[in-house]
C-alpha cells in the first residue's frame, strides 16, 4: 500500500524520531509512505474565527497539492492532522470560502482529498488483527498508558477519529503489540500545548497533571502522537527527576516506536536516544536478554 | 460589584464575537462545564462562563481586559462538553481577533526568546506566534 505523506515542519527537526520510527514501522507492514513533493508548513492552528481566510490558505495549498498525487493523505503530527482535516471541512462544505481560496490561490481544489492519521491507516486499512500477527516481539508486561492530548480527538464533529471523551484506538493498538494498556483519567486532557512558549509555568502544572495521573495507575511509559505533547511530559519529568518529583520519571514515547519495537526493528533505528527521559533502561528489562541498545 | 445599565453596555462587542465566532452567545446558562473541565482555568483571571456572561450583560470590555481570553490554546474540552453546544473557544479567539484588528493588542511576528525557539517543537513557536497574528 502506498499513501503520500506529510511530515509537517517539526517531524523534520525537533521529532525526527518520530518521522523515521513511522516511516521505517509502516514499511514493515508494507505501507509505503511517500513524502509529497513541495510542502509546506501548515499554520499548525485551524483558525478559530469564522472570517479568517488568510489562516486557511496555507493548509488548503497543501491539501490541493496533495490531491494531484492521490485521493488520501497520511499525517502524523496532531497539530497538523487537526488543521489539514478540519481545512479540508471546510473546502468540502462553505462554497463560499472554497471559491475564494481557489481563486486566490489560482487552482481547483474540491475537497476530494481523504486525510487520515497513521493510526486510522492501522486501525481501519490493516487491521489491528491482522497487525497482531505480524508482531515479531510482542510488548508482553509492558505497562503502556496511552495518551491522547487533544488535537488528535477535537472536535469530534470535524475530526471523527474516535470518542473524544472515551477513545479506544490507542488502546487497540497496544493490545494488538501485547502491552498491559494503563488507563488514566488525564488521557484526553491538554498538556498545556504552546503555552510552554508565553506561559511555561502553566503548561508545566498542565503536564504535571497528566503525569501524576498516568504514574499513579502504574504506567511505565506513556504513548503519544503529538510532538508538543511529548516534549512538555518529557521536559517536564526530566526537570523534577534531579529534585522533588511526585511522580516517578517514565519515558515518554511515540506510538511508532513501541510499534516498530513490536515489529523486531532494530532500536537504534528508532530514535530512542532524542528523550529527555532514557528509555532504555526500561527497554533492556522489556526485551530481555538481548538489549536495546544494539 | 458588577454595574449593569443598559445604556452604556458594549452590545457591539456582544455581537462582533457573536459574528466572527459564529456562536450564540445568550444560549450559554452558566453550568459551569467549560471551566470544570478546563486543563488551565487554575490560571485564568476569569472562567470561560464568565467571559460570555459578561458578553451577555454588554460588559465585553471586562471580557477584552481578560488574561483568560490569551491562556486558552484551544484543546476544546469545553465545546466538547459544553450542553448548550457553545464553543468557548471560538469565543476566546474572537476576543483576542477584535484586539488585534483594533491595534489595541500590536499584531504581528513578536521576537521569541532564541533559547525557547532553539528547544520547543517548531510547531509550538508557529502557534505561538500565530495567536498574534491576523
Amino acid at each position: 500500500m502506498r499513501i503520500p505523506y506529510f511530515p509537517g515542519c517539526t517531524l523534520y527537526a525537533k521529532a525526527k524520531n518520530f518521522d523515521q520510527s513511522a516511516r521505517i514501522a509502516a514499511a514493515a507492514l508494507d505501507i509505503q509512505m511517500d513524502e509529497m513533493k513541495d510542502w509546506q508548513c501548515c499554520g499548525a492552528l485551524h483558525s478559530q474565527v469564522t472570517d479568517n481566510l488568510m489562516g486557511l490558505v496555507a493548509p488548503t495549498r497543501i491539501l490541493s497539492d496533495a490531491r494531484q498525487e492521490s485521493d488520501k493523505l497520511v499525517t502524523l503530527c496532531s497539530f497538523c492532522y487537526n488543521t489539514l482535516k478540519r481545512v479540508n471541512r471546510v473546502i468540502q462544505n462553505d462554497g463560499e470560502k472554497r471559491v475564494k481560496l481557489n481563486t486566490f490561490l489560482e487552482q481547483e481544489y474540491d475537497g476530494r482529498l481523504k486525510v487520515v492519521h497513521l493510526l486510522e491507516v492501522l486501525r481501519d486499512d490493516l487491521g489491528f488483527d491482522q497487525l497482531a500477527r505480524r508482531v515479531k516481539k510482542p510488548l508482553t508486561g509492558l505497562r503502556v498508558a496511552p495518551y491522547y492530548g487533544c488535537l488528535l480527538l477535537r472536535p469530534a464533529k470535524e475530526i471523527r477519529l474516535d470518542d473524544p471523551e472515551e477513545p479506544t484506538i490507542l488502546e487497540g493498538l497496544l493490545t494488538s503489540l501485547g502491552a498491559d494498556v494503563v488507563d488514566f483519567p488525564q488521557k484526553t486532557e491538554c498538556c498545556g500545548s504552546y503555552l510552554i512558549v508565553s506561559n511555561p509555568d502553566l503548561a508545566e502544572q498542565a503536564s504535571s497533571a497528566v503525569l501524576r495521573g498516568a504514574t499513579r495507575r502504574g504506567a511505565d511509559v506513556l504513548v503519544t502522537t503529538c510532538p508538543l505533547c511529548q516534549y512538555n511530559l518529557d521536559q517536564r519529568e526530566a526537570a523534577l527527576e534531579a529534585g522533588n518529583g511526585s511522580y516517578g520519571a517514565v519515558p515518554i514515547l511515540y506510538f511508532t516506536q513501541l510499534l516498530g519495537l513490536a515489529l523486531g526493528i532494530e532500536p537504534a533505528r528508532l530514535g530512542l536516544d532524542m528523550h529527555a527521559v532514557d528509555p532504555f533502561p526500561l527497554l533492556e528489562r522489556a526485551f530481555p536478554p538481548v538489549g536495546v541498545r544494539g | 460589584m458588577l454595574r449593569i445599565s443598559a445604556k452604556d453596555g458594549r452590545w457591539d462587542l456582544l455581537n462582533e464575537v457573536e459574528e466572527i465566532s459564529g456562536q450564540n452567545l445568550y444560549a450559554c446558562y452558566q453550568c459551569g462545564k467549560c471551566a470544570a473541565g478546563c486543563p488551565l482555568s487554575f490560571g485564568m483571571d476569569l472562567l470561560p462562563y464568565q467571559v460570555i456572561r459578561l458578553l451577555q450583560l454588554g460588559q465585553g470590555q471586562a471580557a477584552l481586559e481578560a488574561k483568560s481570553i490569551w491562556l486558552c490554546v484551544g484543546c476544546l474540552t469545553c465545546a466538547t462538553r459544553c450542553p448548550k453546544a457553545v464553543d468557548p473557544a471560538r469565543v476566546m479567539e474572537a476576543l483576542r481577533t477584535i484586539l488585534l484588528r483594533s491595534g489595541q493588542v500590536p499584531a504581528g511576528m513578536v521576537l521569541l526568546p532564541a533559547d525557547v525557539i532553539a528547544q520547543v517543537p517548531q510547531q509550538a513557536s508557529v502557534a505561538a506566534l500565530r495567536k498574534l497574528t491576523l
